[in-house]
């Protein structure tokens, strides 16, 4: 438990916070990071998902397209999207992590339209509801639960794997654990990357937290009890 | 020759150009000709790894899935404490396991992936002993099984489905997640995705890694998914 000891020595020194590159530097990139790749992955899915699951459409598609993501690497993704026309720095790293985010929220969009009882949406369209409006009174306000865990799965994946773009020097939080291994383990690294293994451990249990509750505060009442708080469950950031 | 490279091909370059002309094709079979033994012992490395991490994940899943299924109580604890380790990033943990354990040694890699496939086997293999239903276990009760027999005679061979589709998805998972161990330098095919980003963007070199990642991700799938088949006849014949 030596490391863990001086990886505390390592949180405790103020220096190493405010420092340009330190802590906060990389926490602020790495939410915004995360916050971008978040706000692409529900410009995508979430319309797709919608869309899909009004037209009961496409079921086999979107189990294929998540379990086929499960299979790339995130590294893959984030040495490859440099190459390509996006070029370096800040963007190819946002949708690499983008395209992870995608399935958690695509698929319980999808899920979220399809579980409504037959008989909800017959009784809509009977009342005399189209299409768009059936979406937008009906759909979509018994489906926010299944949204939000969505949001929420996808998020704290996004976070976690946010840490893999320092293998690209893409910035964010891993950036610290690979400049721990940088200096060297005989170096007093080992102080280093223990610290940023922790920060980073803490931020993704502590987003998981929030928007667990965020996730509770939209669920109205008599929808919380009997449902499963994740129904696709989120793959470990590879 | 290299494939999909426009005009004659020069004397391959060690390192390939920076501003990505015909000299760095996304994909070379020259390339792959040329590094044969290296490309095989990264492939070798990686299934191998990901076969120890997912053997082992599964040795200790299932006793722990049978604790909790006889013990109801202890199903929400392991459940929960799944859950929080689930959320732990993979370089996090790594960060936190490889000063302890050697930042040379691929166990470091090999602990992480462990504790990952696990959470996804104990929960699935959970799913399936509880979807057993409660006629069936009566009636075998009637027939005189008793605990042990019942489980390894009736309630295993029902939960396959759900242990097989838990070992499919810690397979699929754990082969992406190898590439992580980069951080370390145990990284199988990962070393070559990062290496080829390393050596001036060496497209070839990238492209190959991450073909041969997903590649191997599939074929252990459907593998998996074979193998599904042959141990559950019963299933098979329901669903024609």
């Amino acid at each position: 438990m030596n490391y863990f000891h001086e990886g505390f020595v390592w949180l405790n020194d103020p220096l190493n916070w405010t420092n340009p590159g330190g802590m906060l530097d990389r926490l602020q990139e790495h939410l915004l990071i995360s916050l971008w790749a978040v706000l692409l992955g529900c410009a995508i899915g979430w319309p797709l998902g919608i869309w899909l699951g009004h037209r009961g459409r496409g079921g086999g598609a979107v189990i294929t397209f998540a379990n086929l993501t499960l299979a790339v690497p995130t590294l893959a993704l984030l040495t490859i999207l440099p190459l390509t026309p996006l070029g370096f720095g800040k963007p190819p790293v946002v949708v690499a992590l983008a395209v992870f985010a995608v399935p958690p929220l695509l698929a319980n969009a999808y899920t979220g339209l399809r579980q409504i009882d037959p008989e909800t949406r017959d009784a809509a369209r009977g009342m005399g509801l189209s299409g768009g409006q059936l979406v937008r009174r009906v759909e979509l306000p018994l489906s926010v639960p299944y949204l939000a865990a969505g949001l929420r799965t996808a998020a704290v994946q996004v976070v976690a794997t946010a840490a893999l773009a320092a293998f690209v020097n893409g910035g964010g939080l891993g950036e610290i654990i690979s400049a721990g291994f940088g200096i060297g383990m005989s170096n007093g690294g080992g102080g280093q990357i223990v610290a940023g293994g922790i920060v980073v451990a803490l931020l993704a249990l502590l987003v998981e937290a929030v928007l667990a509750g965020v996730q509770r505060l939209v669920t109205p009442a008599a929808l919380r009890t009997g449902r499963p708080s994740r129904p696709t469950a989120a793959a470990p950031a590879g | 020759m290299s494939f999909l490279s426009r005009g004659p091909a020069p004397a391959w370059p060690l390192a390939a150009p920076a501003d990505g002309g015909p000299g760095n094709p996304w994909f070379s079979w020259r390339y792959v000709h040329d590094n044969a033994s290296e490309i095989l012992s990264a492939l070798q490395f990686h299934a191998g790894l990901t076969a120890r991490a997912v053997i082992i994940a599964l040795i200790v899943a299932l006793p722990l899935a049978v604790v909790s299924y006889w013990w109801r109580p202890l199903t929400g604890p392991i459940l929960a404490l799944s859950g929080i380790l689930y959320t732990i990033p993979s370089l996090a943990l790594l960060a936190l396991v490889a000063p302890a354990v050697g930042t040379t040694s691929d166990t470091s890699v090999l602990i992480a992936l462990v504790l990952y496939a696990l959470l996804v086997l104990v929960r699935n293999a959970l799913a399936g002993l509880t979807q057993v239903p409660a006629e069936v276990r009566d009636a075998a009760a009637g027939m005189g099984y008793g605990r042990l027999g019942r489980l390894w005679r009736i309630e295993l061979p029902l939960a396959l489905p759900g242990i097989l589709t838990g070992l499919r998805l810690a397979t699929v998972s754990t082969v992406a997640l190898v590439t992580v161990g980069s951080l370390i330098g145990k990284g199988g095919l990962g070393e070559m995705i990062l290496g080829g980003f390393r050596n001036n963007f060496y497209k070839a070199e990238i492209m190959t890694g991450t073909i041969l990642c997903v590649g191997l991700a599939l074929v252990l799938d459907l593998a998996l998914a074979g193998l599904g088949r042959l141990l559950t006849p019963w299933a098979r014949e329901r669903a024609a």
